[in-house]
Order: C-alpha cells, then sequence, then structure tokens
C-alpha cells in the first residue's frame, strides 16, 4: 500500500511536471525525482517481502492494509513539505525576499 | 532495519562528486569563454545536472524510507538510534539485510538513472542533428 501511494504521487507529480511551464523555477523535477527514488526503493522491499510470504503477500489483514496506506499518505506529506522546502529557500520568483523586504 | 543507510551513504558520494565536476564544469567554461571571446551554445545537458537527478532519487527515496522506519520504531532519537544495533543478534540481521535489500535498493536506483542518461543521450543527439536535416 505504501508503495502504491508513493507511486500513484510520483506519476501525478510527473504528469504535473510534464504539462508545467513553470517546472524548473518550482522544482517540480526534484519532487517528482524523490517519490521515484522512495517508489523504486519500495518496490526492491516488496520483491524480498513476496520472496519471503510468497501468495499471502497479496492477501494483507485489513489493519495492516490501512496502517500502511496512512503511512503511504505520511510519506507523500512529508515529500511535499520537503519540497515546499527547497523552494522557499531557493525562493524563484523572489516572493519570500519581497515580502521581507517590505517588512522591512 | 536500516536498508536506507546504503543509498545514503551513495547519495553522500554521488553529491561530492556532483561538486567536484560542477567546479570543473564551470572551469572550463570560463576558460573557453576568456579564449574565444564568447561563451558556447550548449547542446548537451551538462554531467552535473545529470548527477542531480540521482543525488534527487537517493536523498528523497533514503529520506522517506528513513521516515518509514521511524514509523515502525527502528528508527529512535537516541544512541545508538538504530534499535537493531543494540543487540548483536539483531545487528547482524540489520547488516544482513543492508547487504542485500539496501545494496539492491542503491542498484535499481543507479540502474535507472543510467537508463535516463541513456535516453538523455538519445534525445541529444537527436537535436543536434535537427539543424542539419532542415538545412538540407
Amino acid at each position: 500500500m505504501t508503495l502504491l501511494t508513493t507511486v500513484f504521487a510520483a506519476i501525478i507529480v510527473t504528469i504535473i511536471w510534464y504539462k508545467s511551464p513553470n517546472r524548473s523555477e518550482m522544482k517540480l523535477g526534484t519532487l517528482s525525482l524523490m517519490y521515484w527514488g522512495a517508489s523504486l526503493m519500495w518496490f526492491i522491499d516488496a520483491i524480498f517481502e513476496y520472496a519471503e510470504l510468497k501468495e499471502e503477500y497479496f492477501t494483507p489483514a485489513p489493519a495492516d492494509m490501512l496502517n500502511d496506506f496512512f503511512l503511504g499518505l505520511s510519506v507523500v506529506a512529508l515529500g511535499l513539505i520537503i519540497w515546499l522546502v527547497i523552494v522557499l529557500i531557493k525562493d524563484p520568483k523572489g516572493v519570500l525576499k519581497t515580502a521581507l523586504v517590505k517588512r522591512n | 532495519m536500516a536498508c536506507f543507510l546504503v543509498s545514503a551513504a551513495e547519495a553522500v558520494v554521488t553529491t561530492v562528486v556532483t561538486h567536484v565536476v560542477e567546479k570543473k564544469e564551470k572551469a572550463e567554461v570560463a576558460k573557453v569563454s576568456v579564449d574565444h571571446k564568447e561563451v558556447p551554445t550548449e547542446v548537451k545537458v551538462p554531467f552535473s545536472r545529470k548527477l542531480k537527478w540521482l543525488n534527487n532519487m537517493l536523498w528523497g527515496g533514503s529520506a522517506l524510507l528513513a521516515f518509514e522506519h521511524v514509523w515502525h520504531g527502528e528508527v529512535v532519537p537516541w544512541f545508538p538510534f538504530l534499535t537493531a544495533a543494540g543487540n548483536p543478534e539483531d545487528a547482524a540481521e540489520m547488516l544482513h539485510e543492508m547487504s542485500t535489500v539496501g545494496v539492491s535498493m542503491a542498484v535499481l536506483v543507479t540502474l535507472v538513472w543510467t537508463g535516463m542518461l541513456v535516453v538523455s543521450s538519445v534525445i541529444e543527439k537527436r537535436a543536434a542533428k535537427l539543424p542539419e536535416t532542415e538545412n538540407a
């Protein structure tokens, strides 16, 4: 479930990156690569888990699935927070700088 | 247990390599612009930028996986930070997992990045050929 959630996040961000004219400014490539990196790593984790559990891997307990789904959503949220921090630090449109200068 | 540490270690190495390559590329551009009094138009994506793709995948993946380990109580904010490092049996299991799962993760991410390099190289070659075809 965590793998699926992250893969969907990676696909959605990649589509947004492809369609967005501001992809470079908004660091959308960084966000999509972060999610793809995590998806690949969880894919390996899934392969090793499948090798251990065999067909049981595809029939998880509902409570485990729910926990994994919450984890997946939390991972997506953490990825967005990291991306937001990067964008605010780089401040490509100078919005933060302008806001801070105005206040001073 | 601590499989993300292998990718994080690779990320440290590739980040250092990226900085070295970036410095060299900047020095080369500066040298060419002084010699020829003009900056060359870039056809290829600089290798340092391509290395950043790998850095983003490795750092991002490691960070998100580290969070998963915190979620499962395998990483804690006190020494020795990894619960498996507390006793020799768990530590041996952790090292085994790092050498199998962890290494496989790092290898797959690097393989995918290599695929991205091949695709970008093909696109660059096509883009370089395009003006010649148009002129013919």
